[in-house]
């Protein structure tokens, strides 16, 4: 394969501001997105107060979701796909092959990072914090606001981790979306298309147009924290 | 709406600590009527911080008790803690004070009037965008201290307020605290510094292996101790 | 205690604020249907195959059924067994799919009323340049793969029920030879689309058989070259049906009736066969041909 070709193709993409392409990637940073966002919803809450909570079983409830963070993108599609299924148990709701499907699948892969993550930032900033917040009443759950706030530059960092997650995966939005061209074709899905067409060129071109956009949101937002991190001190 | 009923005296009566299955404050009592400045001393290890913690309520006796004359309304504290290390939060100088006075449950308007207060109190005015944690270690101390004045204690702890500090801070430290206990505060700290004590305290209670052995008018204290524990500290002879 | 609840909510917003924070212009939680056409979209779901989607074929015949109806169609392509499988679960509205024993199987089960044929294409056998089965040229398929099987030669097999994959096994039975006994290492089995199977063929120097729309919009060629064509037994029959509303109520049977309807008209049926790669025709229409 011709390297010279792979990134004509490539350029070509970025520049030409072809509309399916735009399309497709303005569906990927959505999805991807949306679920982050959700995720942060849930995990970041739950995280904490996990963080601050002793309770039996807590050692193995850690474990759990340490190794959650590795599950197989493919398997999660896959419990979602069930779920959806018009056979399944949520089948009326009519999700399977919708971006919202994806959507729900990418949020199963974030949210275990997102409460690993918080939980161990928040648990460290705990240790830090915990004589004064104890001493002007703030303890257990009354103590997450302040702790997620203050965590909030390292805690920018899990989501970006889940963030890296979900847009880079391709298993489970394969599986839930169809790769329905227009509606729930997403660059991972697309990749994998051009990839089994034999069109190699747009398929590396598309890699690069997602490489190139994962760096630049990791590069905005290490800027935002190196800035938020010398006013935290 | 604030009480009216003091909290003071406060009634330590046979409070014991154990951690880690070893007693560590071994039934200790005394009593904080209101005003003056008490000085926990003692040397490192004496238990001088459990002390205090159980005082404030950070920790429970596992024997004993440690009573409040009223306990107050609303459950809001009435006394308040200063930590030897400053406790900074990662936000602003005024954010760090109106924080606490939110936990308190003070509402916003409130909460910026008594913030100014306290920074233009303690001279903290101009910093009061930056962000806490890039203060000076005395500047860092001064803003903690102010956050507890801030809370309107009558009975403020401080746990070796000045042990990280160099000579300047510390002096300007113990300034503004003669200035609280002026100010009407029941003040009762912790040092290891024995010329720290003798600037400060009204009266002494002298700690040693997690047992008060001396509990005294601090100018009687200082011209002679009773406790043998207590002279062989003064003469530098006992290190803990 | 109106201060955890105000700090609750402050919990809660701060959630929602670092995530916008972190990514500017996250969109808020928009409702499922509208993430990216209004949820009035018009729309039904086909389950069809990876030949028909990898040739391009849908390509160019859903704009002109949009354009005619309004309905939008939106493409699962798996492999034959699994888009039966998707239409049996009722997760599409109709079934586009290419082999014949297995759609009859489909209505026979009740999940769908009637079959039509639509068109067809064929099979050719892919093979290296190199040829080191020496079939290039045969048009004997059934030759062609006992000698592959004789040599050894590697093969590549879809191995995922696919239309494409039945055909082969098909013509293994005709050609007399029992893959069960005769497996090795030189049948290599990847259960994987049309076009990665090309992809490994390809990389392999092995034998594989493709159906032509797919190997005529293959881009990856290298040194793959077609070996067998011709052969009737190549013949790959498409045909379309809509889900049983009976099993499965929520299906939308006018909307794909449509479809099934407008693809073997004469107007869809002129789709097709206008759909060329490099002047050559990939799909022949046959809707009307009886027992097709």
């Amino acid at each position: 394969m011709d390297f010279g070709a792979i990134f004509q193709a490539a350029f070509a993409l970025m520049v030409g501001l072809d509309p399916t392409f735009l399309a497709i990637v303005s569906l990927s940073l959505r999805v991807t997105l949306t679920a982050v966002f959700i995720a942060a919803l849930i995990g970041l809450p739950l995280g904490a107060a996990l963080a601050l909570s002793r309770f039996p079983g807590r050692p193995a409830v850690i474990v759990c979701l340490n190794a959650m963070m590795g599950l197989p993108p493919v398997v999660a599609g896959l419990v979602v796909f069930l779920l959806l299924s018009r056979s399944g148990p949520l089948g009326p709701l009519g999700l399977l092959f919708t971006p919202t499907a994806m959507i729900v699948a990418q949020v199963i892969l974030v949210v275990p990072i997102v409460i690993a993550l918080t939980r161990q930032i928040v648990e460290d900033l705990w240790a830090e914090y915990r004589d004064h917040l104890r001493s002007v009443g703030l303890e257990g759950l009354r103590a997450i606001p302040t702790l997620l706030w203050d965590g909030r530059f390292a805690l920018a960092t899990a989501l970006l981790a889940g963030f890296g997650r979900a847009s880079a995966e391709v298993g489970a939005v394969l599986v839930v979306g169809g790769n329905i061209a227009g509606y729930t074709r997403t660059m991972t899905t697309a990749i994998t298309l051009e990839t089994s067409k034999g069109d190699l060129a747009l398929a590396l071109g598309l890699g690069l147009v997602l490489i190139v956009l994962t760096l630049m949101i990791n590069a905005v937002a290490f800027g935002a924290s190196r800035v938020g991190a010398r006013y935290a001190g | 709406m604030r009480d009216t009923a003091s909290i003071l005296p406060l009634r330590v009566e046979n409070a014991s600590f154990q951690g880690e299955g070893r007693l560590l404050i071994d039934a200790v009592s005394f009593t904080i009527p209101a005003g003056g400045l008490t000085v926990l001393l003692g040397p490192n290890g004496a238990g001088k911080s459990l002390v205090l913690r159980l005082c404030h309520g950070l920790l429970e006796p596992s024997a004993g008790s440690v009573r409040w004359a009223y306990s107050g309304a609303g459950g809001i504290k009435r006394h308040a803690m200063v930590f030897q290390k400053p406790i900074m939060l990662r936000r602003s100088v005024e954010a760090n004070v109106t924080h606490a006075l939110a936990a308190a449950g003070l509402a916003g308007a409130e909460r910026r009037q008594r913030c100014g207060e306290a920074l233009a109190r303690f001279g903290l005015s101009e910093r009061a965008t930056q962000p806490a944690r890039l203060l000076s270690g005395g500047e860092q101390q001064r803003l903690a201290i102010a956050r507890a004045w801030a809370l309107r204690p009558e009975l403020l702890f401080l746990d070796e307020p000045t042990s990280q500090l160099d000579p300047a801070a510390t002096r300007q430290i113990e300034e503004l605290l003669a200035g609280l206990v002026a100010e009407g505060i029941t003040v009762m700290m912790s040092t290891h510094d024995l010329g720290q004590a003798r600037r400060l305290a009204r009266r002494v209670l002298f700690l040693h292996r997690g047992r008060l052995v001396e509990d005294r008018d601090a100018a009687e204290f200082f011209a002679g101790p009773q406790a043998e524990e207590a002279r062989a500290f003064l003469a530098g002879e006992l290190i803990w | 205690m109106t201060l955890i609840d105000r700090r609750l909510l402050l919990a809660a917003g701060f959630s929602a604020g670092l995530a916008g924070l972190a990514f500017a212009q996250t969109p808020a939680a928009s409702p499922p249907a509208a993430t990216t056409t209004p949820s009035e979209t018009r729309f039904i779901t086909v389950a069809s195959t990876t030949s028909t989607q990898d040739s391009g074929l849908f390509g160019h015949i859903l704009p002109l059924f949009k354009a005619k109806t309004g309905i939008e169609v939106r493409v699962i392509s798996q492999g034959t067994g699994q888009a039966l499988d998707t239409g049996r679960r009722g997760d599409a509205d109709v079934v586009f799919v290419h082999a014949r024993a297995a759609e009859l199987k489909f209505v026979e089960e009740g999940f769908s009323l009637e079959r039509k044929p639509v068109m067809y294409n064929d099979f050719v056998l892919i093979g290296p340049k190199a040829d080191p089965a020496g079939i290039a040229g045969s048009k004997d398929i059934a030759a062609a793969l006992v000698k592959i099987q004789e040599k050894g030669a590697p093969f590549v097999s879809r191995g995922d029920k696919s239309g494409t994959h039945i055909a082969e096994l098909a013509l293994w039975k005709a050609a007399g030879v029992d893959l069960d006994a005769k497996k090795g290492p030189w049948y290599r089995e990847i259960g994987q689309g049309m076009g990665a199977a090309l992809n490994t063929a390809g990389a392999m120097g092995a034998y594989v058989l493709s159906d032509r729309g797919t190997w005529l919009s293959f881009k990856n060629r290298g040194d793959l070259v077609i070996s067998v064509e011709g052969d009737k037994r190549l013949f790959n029959q498409y045909g379309v049906m809509s889900v049983n509303p009976a099993k499965h109520p929520h299906v939308k049977f006018n909307d794909g009736k449509l479809f099934v309807d407008w693809l073997t008209s004469p107007e869809g049926q002129k789709a097709i066969a206008d759909y060329k790669i490099d002047g050559q025709q990939l799909f022949f229409p046959n809707a009307a041909q009886a027992g097709a």
